[in-house]
């Protein structure tokens, strides 16, 4: 029903998740991020939750494991968008995204990768905000 | 299946993951319409789709009841949207256990259960192994 969106802006892909999520559109996510970064060469993913309503433990888990697999593939991601009901929920449920880069707009999020990539060059351990698991 | 919206009780079937999103969409129009608050409605609508997702895939399918609920026993009367999840499923053996899993325990029921009970006020499980499980959430308007 609703699918996954997904645009390059420069070198940074943009994902775009649907308002009505459903569980085996959340899992193609990995699948087709995965897929793009390394047929584009992107230097970053940035995962646009806006128009979703709620973030359940699944769809978080999707989210999270989706940040893992761009980031092994040795791209910078962001989850950028979230709404602060849905972020509420998310600290409520004890779920809060741990080790993910978040950022408020599309633009934040494109300068936090930026920052990302940039600690990244230099070495420094721990680029990311939040901790690493 | 009956209800519309404004009923005061509807019943959804869960069968398959897309009833997960028509259950979710459906709790968040009751919320809205019982006048529940936004982040009420998310909380409501979360603890749903957790719930929802369990029975379709832990109960072997099930029902969602969605019903409004009034307090009287209290000094000031209160509102509230009571969602049900039934299902005739395998059930849950060690609730203890399901109630306290932790996100990283790798169940599967994981975070679900007491996730749910944290996002509602109140909350209530029943389940009998071989005969299924019954799951009960209330969240209760905020009035001014």
């Amino acid at each position: 029903m609703s699918r996954v969106h997904i645009v390059q802006v420069g070198s940074v892909l943009v994902a775009t998740l649907g308002d009505e999520l459903d569980d085996e559109s959340a899992l193609g996510l990995q699948t087709d991020i995965g897929e793009r970064v390394v047929r584009s060469r992107g230097a970053g993913v940035l995962l646009d939750i806006s128009a979703l309503d709620i973030v359940d433990s699944f769809i978080c888990r999707v989210l999270g494991d989706t940040a893992k697999v761009v980031r092994v593939l040795g791209a910078e991601v962001a989850i950028v968008g979230m709404r602060p009901a849905v972020a509420i929920t998310l600290v409520e449920l004890g779920l809060p995204l741990d080790g993910v880069t978040t950022a408020l707009t599309l633009d934040a999020g494109m300068a936090a990768l930026t920052r990302i990539a940039a600690a990244r060059k230099r070495g420094d351990a721990s680029p990311r905000t939040g901790t690493l698991r | 299946m009956t209800g519309f919206i404004g009923a005061e009780s509807e019943t959804l079937p869960l069968m398959i993951t897309s009833d997960v999103v028509h259950a979710r969409r459906r709790v968040r129009e009751r919320a809205m319409a019982v006048g529940l608050d936004l982040v009420s409605q998310t909380k409501i609508v979360t603890a749903a789709s957790e719930l929802a997702r369990n029975t379709v895939i832990y109960g072997g399918g099930g029902q969602l009841h969605i019903d409004v609920v009034t307090d009287d026993t209290s000094v000031r009367p209160r509102v509230g949207l009571r969602i049900t999840f039934v299902d005739e499923g395998p059930g849950i053996a060690d609730l203890d256990r399901a109630m306290t899993g932790g996100w990283s325990s790798g169940t599967g029921l994981g975070l679900g259960l007491p996730g749910s009970q944290r996002l509602v006020h109140e909350f209530d499980i029943a389940s009998t192994p071989g005969q299924g499980t019954r799951i009960t959430a209330v969240l209760w308007r905020r009035d001014p």
